[in-house]
């Protein structure tokens, strides 16, 4: 029998940026907040400092700030004529699981995603004919439009101290920036990352050809700053060992440095680690929540906590999973294309070429998580006529490096021998000589890519594994092989000695190796219940003092890194809780 | 650790090591072992402390298996010691005998079905039982084809099974052969080229093949100064900097 806690204002499950984001903020404005996270703490100091945390084995191999899959996981599968199995070991996308979450692991990369994802049906169908949309593609628009979530990204890029370029201040194109991207109130709160030759090399050979190269932003300080909540960061020393690890100067924005420890500072707020959320509470009405029902993971006791809004808050997909455990929400049903949670599961694509050049020294393990060079010609460009290659989104192509470490990345031509002396002498002499210019597509929602309960398979809490059913689709195909073909001959131009050219994913999804951790999709924003899990604010259709904030929200997946948006979400959504505690009931 | 029964061929050998050993003389790998080991630091594992390449978890068929493994995959030449001088093996016994190889983090539930390759891992072995299983149907074929086991087939013999095994030509019967290749492969190269603390890349040899600073790395000042430069590098790991 669960022990029965005091009530609360708020409870928050999961504490990484969203979650921490949101701690801060309503703590600030006076309410009683408890987080329940099922991981640890864990600090730069203890934990992240030189030398423990410059392992790779331990960080990449072995996943050490990751989910651990023993516990929990999910089954995956292509398509619904296959039997689902489980994920037995991370592979594809690596959420986290320690206070931080994902925030603590991630490279920095920051997008502001504009109008043509949040408007992406509405704008493809008024250009090109609602017949160019194929009729197994479910994407809608999202219900929230770029100049309402302006400010909240500038928040969250100054709170996570993002380096970069502005190409559009309030409509005034600027040299050396985006100039594809919306227009933005004020510059980047820090100026872009020192560049690498490998970023060097393809922003030469990008404006060769007539592209508009311009520095990745991302959440590496370039110099020492202090963010708007008085966090200190110290600046980026290119070592290296960025994506999958924390950071030991405290130089890439991560939530247990920011906004957690604020939160923390306030009597209002309290952080249960070791905590594991196994159910949201309804009332006898199905129309509010009553709080969560966790479990202590150090002792297996049952808890209840009640709480007058509950805001989910951990990675996108194990949102899902709990709204499906808990019964919230219409389960999505393919078949007959009814119900919402679950619906509009999406992932992303890409492709890589890996360029030789005889001579040159990358030095590749010398650089930053955002330590890149970009072009959105392909992406965000709405003057790229798509009609003649006919896919629906877009791809951003990037060359440079981030955290490519010995075990894993050992760049050699392609048919060079996998071991003896041969293997050796290539490893040794092509290491310092390659780069790669890699590609990440957009995936666009398709009715049978969705997630639900698994019939079969069980957690260490004996509840339902949640089921993924996903592959890519001949949209994405298309993208894939346009993206493909733009890399191999921008890498031609460069003149390398040779090179591993890319290819487009045209192979059934695998979970295994690695490829994005930008799940997203599940629980959805939109403006209509029957189409959608939640309004515009995140806020449960079903039950209105449920918010479920992360990319979990995203009606489909853009080329870009979601955790911008993610971000401003969060924001967006505090500022909305803190109108609805006002006067509580449905914000739509 | 080996808790597996032996076969009567084992015997002899068990025999001469344990001679060997309360003779105060190393065991037959161990006598290999470089002066680099020396090197290492007590803050490590404690087995490193020991001056011998002692096994904790592979049975003598296993270490005959890996060192002659890790050899053939890993020569001496110009560029790095071979293998079992680059403790590769010793790598390989602690992981497989640690928390990775029992294990940890592996979803362990069934139903246990075959699947699609795209579904990933679905044996219901924990990487140690994988290796143990592997490395006994790769004996089996090779006395099969060559009347002994891997260790004891000559150099192009041990180069024709290794291309069996990682093009799956090569069947080990109940064993998905590129599962066990797969797993393989991954522990030689991380018994290279992980940090020297978990037995393997002794004396960072592995790092100094390409020129990797190892744990050392504030390069603020290097992007620009080193750009297009060969960087003067003597790796450190992180036994250096505790």
């Amino acid at each position: 029998m669960a022990t029965r806690l005091k009530e609360v204002d708020v409870v928050i499950i999961g504490l990484g940026w969203t979650g921490g984001i949101l701690a801060k903020e309503l703590t600030d404005a006076g309410m009683k907040v408890v987080a329940i996270e099922r991981g640890e703490t864990r600090s730069t100091e203890k934990d992240y400092s030189v030398p423990n945390v410059r392992d790779e084995l331990r960080y990449v191999q072995r996943h050490d700030l990751m989910m651990n899959t023993a516990r929990d996981t999910l089954t995956v599968r292509n398509n619904r004529s296959e039997e689902a199995l489980p994920m037995r070991r991370l592979g594809s996308f690596l959420p986290g699981e320690v206070v931080g979450g994902s925030g603590v692991h991630w490279s920095g990369h920051t997008w502001r995603w504009t109008d043509m994802e949040f408007k992406v049906r509405s704008l493809y169908e008024e250009r090109y004919g609602k017949t160019f949309i194929p009729a197994d593609m479910t994407i809608q628009d999202w219900g929230i439009s770029y100049d309402e979530l302006e400010p909240y990204y500038d928040k969250f890029e100054r709170t996570a101290a993002i380096s970069g370029k502005a190409g559009n201040i309030r409509g005034e194109i600027l040299a050396g920036g985006n100039p594809f991207e919306s227009p933005r109130s004020r510059e980047y709160p820090l100026p872009p990352l020192t560049p690498i030759l490998a970023s060097q090399m393809f922003t030469d050979a990008a404006r060769n050809a007539g592209y508009h190269p311009f520095p990745r932003p991302s959440a590496n300080a370039s110099r020492a700053y202090t963010n708007p909540d008085g966090s200190k960061f110290g600046a980026c020393q290119y070592c290296g060992y960025c994506q999958r690890f924390g950071c030991e100067a405290n130089a890439k924005g991560s939530p247990h440095m920011t906004v957690i420890p604020i939160a923390m500072r306030s009597p209002d707020f309290e952080l249960r680690t070791h905590s594991w959320v196994t159910r949201v509470n309804k009332d006898s009405t199905g129309k509010k929540v009553t709080g969560v029902t966790y479990t202590n993971v150090l002792n297996g006791e049952e808890f209840e906590q009640p709480a007058a809004v509950v805001l989910m808050c951990a990675y996108a997909i194990n949102n899902v999973h709990l709204m499906l455990l808990s019964g919230i929400g219409k389960p999505y049903d393919p078949v007959s294309q009814t119900g919402v949670v679950g619906k509009n599961y999406c992932y992303q694509t890409g492709a890589a070429a890996t360029l030789f050049f005889e001579g040159r020294h990358f030095n590749p393990f010398m650089n930053a998580g955002g330590s890149n060079a970009s072009i959105d010609d392909f992406n965000i460009n709405w003057a790229f006529d798509r009609a003649p290659h006919g896919f629906v989104g877009g791809y951003v192509v990037g060359g440079g490096f981030n955290t490519v470490l010995p075990i894993g990345y050992r760049p050699v031509p392609a048919g060079t021998p996998q071991w003896g002396k041969a293997w050796k002498a290539a490893t040794a002499k092509w290491y310092q000589t390659a780069m790669q210019i890699s590609a990440s597509g957009s995936v666009m929602a398709n009715r049978n890519n969705y997630l639900d309960l698994d019939p079969t398979y069980k957690n260490a809490f004996g509840l339902p594994l949640m089921r993924m059913t996903f592959d890519y689709k001949e949209n994405e195909h298309k993208m894939g092989r346009h993206a493909a073909d733009f890399i191999n001959q921008t890498a031609k131009s460069m003149n390398p000695t040779t090179m591993n050219p890319a290819t487009a994913r045209t192979d059934p999804w695998t979970v295994v190796p690695y490829q994005s951790t930008h799940n997203t999709g599940g629980t959805i924003m939109g403006t209509n219940p029957r189409t959608s899990a939640l309004n515009k604010y995140l806020q449960s259709w079903d039950c209105h003092n449920l918010f479920v904030v992360g990319a979990n929200a995203f009606p489909h997946n853009s080329a870009y890194n979601p955790t911008g948006p993610v971000g401003a979400l969060a924001y967006w959504t505090a500022d909305a809780i803190k109108r609805y505690v006002k006067k509580p009931g449905p914000l739509v | 650790m080996s808790d597996q029964p032996m076969k009567d061929h084992d015997v002899g050998r068990r025999d001469f090591l344990r001679k060997a050993v309360a003779g105060g003389v190393a065991a037959t790998t161990t006598a290999l072992a470089p002066p680099a080991l020396a090197q290492q630091p007590a803050a490590a594992a404690p087995a490193q402390e020991a001056p011998t390449a002692a096994y904790e978890f592979l049975n003598l068929d296993e270490q005959a298996f890996v060192e002659a493994l890790v050899n053939h995959m890993i020569p001496a030449d110009g560029l790095t010691p071979k293998g079992t001088d680059l403790g590769i093996n010793v790598y390989i016994d602690r992981a497989l005998g640690g928390a990775w190889g029992k294990g940890d983090r592996l979803y362990m539930q069934g139903p246990w079905k075959i699947g699609q390759p795209g579904q990933g891992y679905q044996l219901p072995l924990t990487p140690a039982q994988l290796y143990r299983a592997g490395i006994e149907a790769t004996n089996a074929y090779c006395v099969r084809t060559y009347k002994k086991t891997f260790d004891k087939i000559d150099a192009t013999q041990r180069e024709d099974v290794l291309i069996g095994l990682s093009t799956g030509k090569i069947d080990l019967g109940a064993l998905p052969t590129r599962t066990f290749w797969t797993t393989v492969y991954q522990t030689v190269m991380e018994g290279m080229f992980a940090d020297p603390i978990y037995g393997g890349n002794r004396g960072k040899a592995g790092w100094k093949l390409i020129g990797f600073p190892g744990a050392l790395a504030v390069n603020r000042e290097n992007v620009e100064k080193y750009r297009d430069k060969p960087f003067p590098t003597d790796p450190l790991g992180i036994a250096d900097m505790s």
